[in-house]
């Protein structure tokens, strides 16, 4: 039987000090007004319009994800060693990217495989020599991290393209705070709402060699049928930029204009939401109907800047990831302060073997995929699906990893029958620009279900509120 | 060789459109084998946009009209002193790693008849089992125009065993990536032999990447290798990723579609 850590009461039930204060909130409050309190939550969510859609289940794409009262505290110590691991991660990504796009210093010192970023679909040809501005590919990095013990954290992925979830981290404070202020004088917590101030300020610092003045910065979203066009909406507005769709973009001469009321405006820096195939049909998918044509010869000839940059994406890679901490150490000659998860590559043989022989043990994913889909979870699926598993890796071994299950901490979290724990993770959302800063923080998402140790909110997780402590 | 060029493009919209933006890959490349003396792109009512080499050393030049318009030349003009250098791209500044281009495309993927084509050839080294390779595509597409289109892929040209430059460049790509040899596609021109055989002004050509060597052009449509009568202009994954011109016009419907008119003349003048 595994033994999972509780955030809130260790292995060994003593209440851990983050959450002292907790502990008199949760007896203080009755069911009847836990329930209350929960319905409030909810209705709340759905005024502000949160809303996720779920791919591949059917049912109301408005479905709400649920919130989670129960919050899921860090001591200032503990963050400050997270913040440190976040930081340094987000700084060796960075490198990497400018490095496999320019001299390629990684490969030829026999650090990575050639093969693993030359042939990677998210490898970009296109942009190839280019070096954004202050050298800055990923600008917002979504790490994904997991606990299995005090001082046991590991990443489980990157994200280096357009992490989503930050809306949630901001609107799970907002509700926590309105419906407990006395929650907010009696804890010191770190505020989060500077986010998108922070963000803004990220932005505008990587703002294109020819910008003149004050840069002007858009969110180019697909529109309103995008599972996060909430998350979209929210951050213009939060930041007072427009939120605009590809249409509403334009390209004439060397620069990107906006088509306002005012008539058009010129764009110096472009958050985009959408992926590098959708966004120029003139370089990538000429089917696209949601990018801009041209952009892509403003964007290297330096007259706009799209954050995260094209081509991003090789180093968020499943297959890439095993390479990190190598990359922590050649470009930072730092050791990696977060770990990352053991990997085995299916494409490497001996790997493979090892992987099909521990099949029942193991979590397996697919190099490309996300959001929970396309995974096996060993210990909790049945024979038949671990069968079916076996089949599609021998198929396309190149396609997949595998890593063990891991013991996923656990924080009280409200459910029928009152607190129980539930399995979580984090994610927090890294921001670098001409500088590197981290809201303490991140979105918290729960797996709701007895047991489950899968938190992808398509799969049934939730999300919490997450408190970091002033010290 | 002293080689000019004059190539014409008319695009013409029956109901006027709103905007035009376009994408050139219209400038001679820099290497050994060819210098331009002279070269004008001009793009008529057009603004020039952002111009860049991009990581495979091309010239990259944007273009955009503002419409309404109901026609748009693209006229490029020019001189370039060119040299035989047996095809290989020599003196050529480039940034993307030859490995980046054994990533199959649509118009290059593999199909049976692909394997089977190349099932049995091998060589004693890369340069040999790239001509035989060569060779194997130009035995198999016989030059017929008309037969195929732009989105004609490399596996429906071999069942065919008939069509043009293209698609004996895409073959030859899709064939070299079953050895594993990195291959791409290369858009230019080429100039009329004295004899006045039929020939693609507007031509393609596939080059593959050869240890030591670098890499170098094979033009399976002519069983032979670039030399000083071929100017090269840009290179891709694909026909559409080495395209010259890529453009969009905006305000295009399926009901008023564009006529495409092309007159390209290259012909080596007296030195």
């Amino acid at each position: 039987m595994t033994t999972y850590f509780n955030e809130m009461t260790g292995t060994g039930g003593d209440l851990r000090l983050p959450y002292a204060r907790l502990q008199d909130w949760v007896q203080s409050m009755p069911v009847e007004l836990r329930t209350l309190k929960q319905a409030e939550a909810e209705a709340l969510f759905r005024r502000i319009g949160i809303t996720f859609a779920v791919y591949g289940e059917g049912g109301d794409p408005d479905r709400l994800i649920p919130f989670d009262m129960f919050p899921r505290v860090f001591a200032a110590a503990e963050w400050a060693r997270l913040e440190k691991g976040i930081k340094q991660r987000a700084r060796a990504l960075n490198a990497f990217l400018v490095d496999v796009y320019g001299r390629g210093e990684i490969i030829r010192a026999g650090r990575i495989p050639a093969r693993l970023i030359h042939e990677n679909e998210a490898y970009e040809k296109e942009v190839a020599g280019f070096v954004p501005p202050k050298g800055v590919y990923s600008h917002i990095v979504g790490i994904d991290i997991v606990r299995t013990g005090p001082e046991e954290f590991f990443v489980l992925e990157d994200n280096c393209r357009t992490p989503s979830g930050v809306s949630y981290m901001l609107e799970n404070r907002e509700i926590m705070m309105r419906m407990f202020p006395a929650l907010f004088r009696e804890n010191r917590i770190e505020p989060v709402d500077n986010y998108s101030e922070a963000l803004r300020r990220t932005l505008a610092s990587v703002a294109p060699a020819k910008c003149r003045g004050e840069p002007n910065i858009v969110i180019l979203t697909p529109g309103h049928f995008n599972s996060a066009y909430y998350e979209h909406s929210l951050l213009a507005d939060l930041m007072g930029v427009d939120l605009v769709e590809g249409q509403d973009l334009f390209v004439e001469g060397e620069f990107v204009y906006a088509r306002t009321t005012e008539g058009p405006k010129r764009v110096d820096v472009i958050y985009r939401r959408i992926d590098d195939d959708y966004l120029d049909p003139l370089c990538f998918r000429p089917d696209s109907m949601v990018g801009v044509p041209g952009l892509m010869d403003v964007y290297r000839s330096g007259g706009v800047s799209i954050c995260s940059a094209p081509g991003a994406g090789v180093a968020d890679d499943k297959a890439v990831y095993t390479y990190v901490p190598e990359m922590v150490r050649f470009y930072l000659g730092e050791e990696p302060i977060l770990n990352n998860v053991p990997t085995w590559q299916c494409g490497k043989p001996d790997d493979c073997g090892y992987v099909l022989a521990n099949l029942a043990d193991l979590v397996v994913k697919e190099v490309h995929g996300s959001g929970g889909y396309g995974m096996l979870v060993g210990p909790k699926a049945s024979a038949a699906e671990v069968e079916a598993f076996r089949l599609k890796i021998a198929a396309d071994p190149d396609n997949y990893i595998a890593q063990p299950t891991l013991a996923l901490s656990t924080v009280p979290t409200f459910v029928e029958e009152g607190v129980a724990p539930r399995h979580v993770d984090l994610r927090p959302y890294c921001l670098v620009g001409e500088r590197i800063e981290l809201v303490p923080g991140g979105l918290t998402r729960v797996a709701l279900k007895e047991g489950s140790l899968v938190v992808n909110s398509s799969q049934g997780g939730g999300v919490k509120d997450t408190w970091v402590l002033a010290e | 060789m002293r080689l000019t060029v004059d190539h014409v493009t008319t695009y013409r919209y029956s109901q006027p459109v709103r905007s035009v933006v376009q994408s050139h890959r219209l400038t001679p490349s820099v290497h050994e084998g060819q210098k331009s003396l002279d070269w004008d792109v001009l793009v008529s009512d057009g603004v020039p946009g952002g111009s860049y080499r991009d990581g495979a050393g091309d010239r990259v030049q944007g273009w955009t009209v503002a419409g309404p318009v109901t026609a748009i030349t693209v006229s490029v003009r020019g001189t370039v002193e060119t040299e035989d250098t047996s095809g290989v791209l020599r003196g050529y500044r480039e940034s993307v790693a030859p490995g980046a281009y054994l990533r199959e495309t649509e118009a290059t993927a593999l199909g049976a008849g692909l394997r089977d084509l190349v099932a049995g050839i091998a060589a004693a080294d890369r340069l040999e089992l790239a001509h035989a390779l060569a060779d194997a595509v130009a035995g198999a597409i016989a030059y017929r125009p008309g037969v195929t289109h732009a989105h004609t892929t490399a596996a429906e040209a071999l069942t065919l065993g008939e069509g043009v430059c293209q698609d004996h460049a895409h073959v030859l790509i899709a064939c070299a990536r079953v050895h594993a040899i990195p291959a791409r596609y290369v858009s230019g021109y080429l100039s009329a032999t004295e004899d006045g055989a039929p020939h693609e002004a507007a031509h393609a050509w596939a080059e593959l990447h050869v240890p030591g060597l670098g890499w170098v052009g094979f033009d399976a449509a002519n069983r032979c290798c670039p030399d000083d009568r071929y100017i090269r202009l840009g290179s891709g994954s694909d026909a559409r990723a080495a395209a010259p011109i890529r453009g969009i016009a905006r305000g295009l419907t399926s009901a008023a579609p564009e006529a495409l008119d092309v007159v390209v003349a290259v012909l080596a003048s007296e030195q």
